[in-house]
């Protein structure tokens, strides 16, 4: 083989390579993603039931309902609308009333959210940034919300 | 004071980098040797100064002084002597600070150790690592010190984050650093080579110990965040293809092709243009997971904290040192000679196919990390590109090259032959069929796990043909055998044991992924639940105070077959100054496979919910990977790495024929 065909021969697997990955990634990038919404979104969006998303907002408060111990619901709130999320499964440690949640899953045929993975704060710090920056849009963003002393001292 | 000494020894640090960024590099141009020998004691003197400011750091956290704001915001004095070291780089500017730390004990060691390369060279190379430390000591000094002083001084500290209080956080990050930092030095070695127009099989002889030793720490920090993650988060997740998992991940496949690259270009001269580009692309991969995981793009546990001057100080080093390098490649890269020939079956051809494929994957985690971001600057959509999308983007191109994987070392250089190599691994075929079959009986359907199985055995008993070859099993008697085996070059044993390893990861995910079990419960004291052959029996709960946190324990009695294996104890934690609670997850080995508790919630009437998790093989990821390590642990004691001139290797013109 002279240098020209061997160089060919390396480009043309390369170029395989690389279309086959290419066209994985516009695959996966079309079926795999999904977007994130606030409550409001949900419903000025008007999105569809059976789609998959990541609902984020703040837990209302007293709204959480334990069914049992595995089972319960909750609304999530950007200030100006909520949805219920039922969720099955066990939250996370940081998982608490008047803070900020993103829970991912399906939307429902009634308007509800059912949720299979339930993300909280990673710590009592901040707050999803997704979250933050909806609440912001919403303006119901309180700076207490990122001011770690105002929520490490409320009494709870 | 001693905050007053730490600042005083980073402002000292910087001036001294500033000279190594500058005197070496006239020197080199000038070929005066004084000049030059500046870069090697400043070298030092850089590493000292930081370890000096470091050291005042640590002692600010030992001794709880919370007249400084990052001690005050991150620890507590009530916390555990060892967390108090761990919180020096539990937050974002004592992590820099680690980062500038490992950066000049890098520098610190090629000049101490780098004594095979010639003066000119060593002294840019030195130059080049004393602009990225500038470059990150303004980025400390001006926008993340570490040292700023509160008044009046608060009596106590806001406490480490729970989650960080944990023995993973002395082990992981600074490992982690190890290989991201570590890779600065193929940086400069690339930059060096560029700006003094010298590359040759010589210069890929001395970047692959540093390459390699990066490698082995990334190798070793990613598996250890990787085991930290799995017991600290309660869920016995291993992977999650975080953003920030995924800022490790891209360098060290950019690493892995790099290792492979330096192979053919020290052993052929060949691929020279493509090493150096590649090693410019790993560290520039380095720091743009430092951008993502420090500029607070990202929310994650690894977002200390944000502030927009840092995203924006951190993308301007990022701009300047990938933009500057990638323009020097392109002015300078043309220059560089043409290496020697190579057929496409050959040991060149199955190293370029294995660098493709890594390099492809590394760019599709690429994408589908910066994606979400990219989308949001330019449209504000908001979406989450999860684990769905690499599993389908990043596994079919990992596949075909674990595939080749056990080819590799087998084929000849310059051309070889196929089907003489694959009759060699028969036997690794053999062991896959069998693999195969064995898992279909036991396990039954579906095939797809089954012939992964069959993958993982193919590449494990591949690592163990190659040796076989090499020293002649069943060819030659015993003796010759044993002789042979303490001869073969210890890099022989390296790469066998590294892809041995990568057999044993990929046997730990499919076995933890397809074969793992698991169940949530409400349990009573004396309830009990069965999971596989399993019997747990919640023996109740009691209560338990450390240092500054409580913990809530609780007892399962494990039993198999009714015979008692142990208790586990998983338990509620919770911080009392920060008032928030983190799971600590129970483990219990069974082989390789482990039994996992953690607890949920506890009902105001007694129950708590469980979690149990039955994870088959899944030690053999964390295995595998110190086996990886340790692969490269001989690899880099090979005695070639230490001799200084390479073997007088036949010139590359003479061998090329005449086209």
């Amino acid at each position: 083989m002279t240098r020209k065909r061997r160089r060919l021969t390396l480009i043309g697997a390369a170029a395989v390579v690389l279309a086959i990955a290419l066209g994985l990634v516009l695959f996966a990038l079309r079926d795999t993603i999904v977007f994130f919404n606030s409550p409001s979104d949900v419903i000025s969006n008007a999105v569809k039931p059976g789609t998959r998303l990541r609902l984020g907002g703040l837990v209302a408060p007293g709204s959480v309902v334990r069914d049992n111990d595995l089972d319960m619901h909750f609304q999530v709130t950007d200030g100006n609308h909520s949805i219920g999320v039922a969720y099955h499964g066990i939250l996370p440690d940081l998982f608490r009333e008047g803070q900020g949640v993103v829970a991912e899953g399906t939307l429902e045929p009634g308007g509800s959210f059912r949720a299979d993975t339930v993300l909280a704060k990673h710590d009592e710090k901040y707050m999803p940034k997704e979250v933050a920056d909806a609440l912001k849009k919403q303006g119901h963003w309180k700076d207490e919300y990122g001011n770690p002393g105002a929520t490490a001292g409320t009494a709870k | 004071m001693i905050p007053e000494i730490g600042h005083f020894a980073l402002v000292l640090a910087l001036l001294v980098g500033i000279a190594q960024a500058s005197v070496p590099l006239i020197g080199a141009r000038r070929n005066d040797p004084r000049l030059m020998g500046v870069a090697e004691s400043t070298a030092l003197a850089q590493f000292g100064f930081v370890a000096a400011a470091f050291a005042a750091l640590t002692a600010c956290y030992v001794r709880s002084d919370f007249s400084v704001l990052t001690v005050f915001e991150n620890s507590h004095s009530a916390m555990p002597l060892i967390y108090k070291f761990t919180s020096v780089w539990g937050n974002h500017e004592g992590s820099m600070l680690l980062w500038v730390l490992i950066l000049t004990l890098f520098g610190a060691l090629v000049a101490a150790f780098g004594r095979n390369m010639p003066e000119s060279f060593k002294a840019t190379v030195l130059a080049v690592q004393a602009w990225i430390a500038v470059a990150f000591y303004l980025f400390i000094l001006l926008t993340s010190n570490p040292f700023l002083r509160l008044a009046p001084a608060p009596f106590e500290g806001r406490d480490l984050n729970p989650i960080l209080q944990d023995l993973g956080l002395a082990v992981h990050p600074p490992m982690l650093y190890l290989g991201y930092v570590g890779l600065s030095i193929t940086f400069s070695f690339a930059m060096a080579a560029l700006i003094e127009g010298r590359i040759n099989a010589a210069w890929a002889r001395w970047v692959r110990p540093w390459t390699l030793a990066a490698w082995m720490c990334l190798t070793l920090g990613i598996a250890m965040g990787s085991y930290w993650a799995y017991y600290t988060l309660g869920w016995g997740g291993w992977w999650f293809w975080d953003p920030v998992e995924n800022a490790s991940l891209m360098p060290w496949l950019a690493a892995t092709a790099l290792l492979h690259s330096l192979v053919v270009m020290e052993k052929r001269e060949a691929l020279k243009v493509w090493s150096i580009l590649l090693a410019i692309l790993a560290f520039s991969l380095s720091l743009i997971g430092t951008f993502l995981v420090r500029s607070g793009v990202l929310t994650s546990v690894h977002a200390f904290a944000s502030d927009p001057m840092r995203g924006v100080f951190i993308l301007a080093i990022l701009v300047l040192f990938i933009g500057g390098a990638l323009a020097l490649f392109a002015w300078r890269a043309p220059l560089l000679k043409q290496g020697g020939l190579f057929a496409p079956v050959s040991r060149e051809g199955a190293l370029v196919l294995n660098n493709l494929l890594l390099t492809t994957a590394c760019a599709t985690v690429f994408v589908g990390t910066l994606y979400p971001l990219a989308l949001e600057a330019l449209t504000g959509d908001k979406i989450s590109v999860g684990a769905p999308f690499f599993n389908l983007t990043f596994a079919p191109l990992f596949i075909p090259l674990l595939v080749a994987v056990p080819f590799g070392p087998l084929l000849a250089w310059k051309r070889a032959d196929l089907p003489g190599v694959t009759q060699r691994l028969l036997g690794a075929f053999v062991v896959a069929l069998l693999g195969i079959a064995a898992t279909l009986a036991i396990e039954g359907h579906p095939v797809l796990p089954a012939l992964v199985v069959g993958l993982a055995l193919f590449v494990m008993a591949g690592a163990l043909i190659d040796i076989a070859e090499r020293i002649g099993t069943f060819r030659v008697p015993l003796a010759t055998m044993a002789a042979r085996a303490r001869g073969l070059p210890r890099s022989n044993w390296g790469t066998a044991l590294a892809h041995f390893g990568l057999g044993v990861v990929l046997l730990g995910i499919v076995g933890e992924t397809q074969w793992g079990a698991e169940r949530i419960v409400s349990m009573k004291p004396s309830d009990r639940v069965t999971l596989r052959h399993y019997d747990f029996s919640f023996d109740g709960t009691v209560p338990r105070s450390g240092s500054n946190y409580r913990d809530l324990v609780s007892r399962f009695t494990v039993r198999r077959d009714g015979e008692v294996l142990g208790t586990m104890q998983p338990a509620k934690r919770t911080f009392l100054s920060r008032n928030s609670s983190t799971s600590q997850a129970a483990l219990m080995a069974r082989g390789f496979s482990q039994l996992y508790v953690s607890l949920g919630d506890v009902s105001p009437d007694g129950s708590i919910v469980v979690r149990i998790y039955h994870k088959p093989m899944v030690l053999m990821i964390w295995l595998g990977a110190v086996i990886m390590f340790a692969g490269g642990a001989f690899s880099l004691s090979d005695r070639r790495l230490r001799v200084g001139a390479p073997r007088p290797a036949r010139s590359a013109a003479a061998m090329q024929p005449a086209e």
